[in-house]
């Protein structure tokens, strides 16, 4: 092959990746574009304050559903970050090189990738046919067992650049194990762990297809953990579907909030992490 | 005593994070075994004929899940076949070529593709990449194309070509940012070498990188997959859910997540409930099998089990 020829196709392939890479961006900032400009304009005040309106009535808000994500995303953290926390510990602490926290590190790893409207399925079977009603509770649970893996896995990844040394040290001045862990390896650590949790609220904060037969949604307030909540991600789902103009508005502004809600959760951990990165 | 403070202290906390750990192989083995256990009653009515029959139809209690594993399957090729390459080209983009700077800016531009919820997706697809469809593109590709039956009837919008190509953006960085990680890992003695012979920067990302990386590649390709096979609202929003099997793509289809979401809360009797189930744990089947192998390629690469020793 001739040099010239080599040159031309090196220049073709380069142009190519650098023009993927231009194409991949184009649904972000369409996407981003479009929720920004649909949203703001139907976003005011009303939006956040009061209850969904009867279908056909103009007006109304998202009061209810906004409230219930942040419970819910507040049960699961509640129920999800310190297992993860408490199961990575252990990876690192106590058992790093064993078949079985290589099996547990694969099963994480496996997690992940299961379809979340499967955790929906199981949780509906055993919690709310167990309960016999949809419940807040269910919900939190079921974007709870969601979180764990990431939690897992992002809370690993900081216990592991804790210096080996700093525990030494612990060691050295006569502190037990367990105590140089809690009081010493988890707060060096503190700011890391703290970042993936917010990343696994953030995902948690986005998902609809595990609330959809667990929180199931309500249109009113929740006024127990033990009954229907509602959530932004399953009213953005029901008004985008539904028929009225004054609903897909109301979608829209959903998305908008409900975009801010998880680039917050997201940008505020990575900035945070940023400052962060070498102990 | 204080000695047996300290052991009593971390017998607790060796005991409790133990159970933490395991309780994970647990869970995994919990959804399957409660997923199995609910659907039976629809495995043993249908037995084998689930995965064939054609024909959903609760009134008359014939459940068949074929037309819902048919969308799922066509909707992820799609989406395969164009975010792979893509998701590649930005993989190379962004290890090989892209200075610093801009590195930083566009992979963090990618995670936030990623971190866009999936109904606010289906909220876009709907009203946005359906309606770009209907009225440019498959027109335009009937018109082209239409000698393949891929490409024919009427263009609706809402699809399994709105479907597939709404899972290709969604999962565009998962592949994206595996197959970078596995890039990553690739030793630069290799790429040192492919230069000092003389390689343009293209054959050096040939044979030194994507030939090294090729295993872990494919893994991050089949996550991508496993991705799409299991999404399920922003599918659920555009593919016209309609349980038919069709072949043009423009044809309105359903997928396996897709008629879980839909008829779940709805379903009246036992058996509907259980057939719901059934397509769920032959979703779960499958994205665990394609996960389980995909790990382990991606593994064989880069990251490895993640242990190290505890000195």
């Amino acid at each position: 092959m001739s040099s010239r020829l080599r040159k031309y196709r090196n220049a073709l392939m380069l142009g190519i990746f650098t023009l993927c890479t231009l194409l991949a961006l184009i649904p972000l900032f369409g996407v981003l574009g479009y929720v920004v400009k649909n949203g703001i304009s139907a976003l005011n005040l009303e939006f956040f304050t009061s209850l969904p309106q009867p279908m056909g009535v103009a007006g109304g808000g998202m009061a209810n559903a906004i409230v219930g994500t942040l419970i819910l995303i507040a049960i699961a953290g509640v129920l999800g970050i310190p297992t993860g926390i408490l199961a990575a510990i252990y990876l690192t602490e106590y058992d790093r090189v064993s078949w079985l926290s290589t099996l547990v590190r694969f099963t994480t790893d496996v997690l992940t990738g299961i379809p979340s409207i499967i955790i929906g399925i199981v949780v509906y079977t055993t919690l709310v046919m167990k309960t016999g009603n949809f419940s807040a509770f269910a919900g939190g649970v079921a974007l709870a067992i969601i979180m764990v893996p990431l939690v897992i896995r992002s809370t690993e990844e900081m216990l592991k650049l804790v210096p080996q040394t700093i525990r030494e040290a612990g060691y050295a001045l006569g502190i037990p194990r367990w105590r140089t862990i809690l009081r010493i390896v988890l707060p060096t650590a503190a700011k890391g762990i703290l970042t993936g949790a917010m990343l696994a609220v953030a995902r948690a904060a986005g998902e609809t297809a595990p609330l959809l037969f667990t929180a199931l949604g309500n249109q009113y307030w929740a006024h127990s953990l033990n009954e229907p909540i509602a959530a932004l991600p399953l009213q953005i789902y029901q008004y985008a579907t539904s028929p009225y103009k004054d609903w897909h508005r109301q979608a829209w502004a959903g998305s908008l909030v409900l975009i801010f809600l998880v680039i917050i959760l997201s940008f505020v951990a990575r900035l945070a992490f940023r400052n962060r990165k070498n102990f | 005593m204080k000695q047996n403070r300290a052991s009593a202290g971390d017998t607790i906390l060796r005991l409790l994070t133990f159970l933490m750990a395991v309780g994970v192989v647990g869970l995994i083995i919990w959804v399957g075994w409660e997923m199995f256990s609910s659907a039976k009653e629809s495995i043993n009515a249908f037995g084998w004929s689930f995965v064939t029959n054609r024909v959903w139809d609760p009134v008359k209690q014939n459940f068949g899940a074929l037309p819902f594993i048919y969308g799922t399957i066509v909707t992820s090729l799609i989406a395969l076949v164009v975010a792979g390459p893509i998701g590649l080209g930005v993989a190379i983009f962004l290890n090989e070529m892209a200075p610093g700077k801009v590195r930083s800016l566009i992979s963090f531009l990618v995670e936030l593709l990623a971190a866009i919820p999936s109904v606010v997706y289906g909220l876009w697809g709907i009203f946005v990449l359906a309606p770009l469809l209907r009225d440019y593109v498959e027109p335009w590709l009937e018109k082209w194309f239409g000698f393949l039956p891929l490409f024919q009837g009427s263009a609706v919008g809402l699809g399994m070509l709105s479907g597939g190509l709404i899972l290709a953006i969604m999962i565009l960085p998962t592949i994206a940012a595996i197959s970078r990680e596995v890039m990553a890992a690739v030793p630069d003695s290799q790429r040192e070498a492919a230069l000092a012979l003389g390689a343009t920067k293209w054959e050096m990302v040939r044979v030194a990188v994507l030939a090294y990386a090729k295993s872990g590649i494919l893994g991050g390709v089949m996550l991508g997959l496993g991705r799409a096979l299991g999404e399920t609202m922003a599918v659920t929003m555009v593919i016209g859910n309609r349980p038919d099997i069709l072949p043009s793509l423009f044809a309105p289809a359903y997928s396996m997540a897709a008629v879980i979401a839909n008829e779940f809360t709805e379903a009246t009797y036992n058996l509907y409930l259980s057939s719901l189930v059934e397509i769920g744990l032959i979703l779960f089947g499958i994205t665990l099998v394609l996960n389980a192998f995909a790990r382990l390629l991606v593994w064989s690469v880069a990251r490895g089990p993640k242990g190290g020793h505890l000195v």
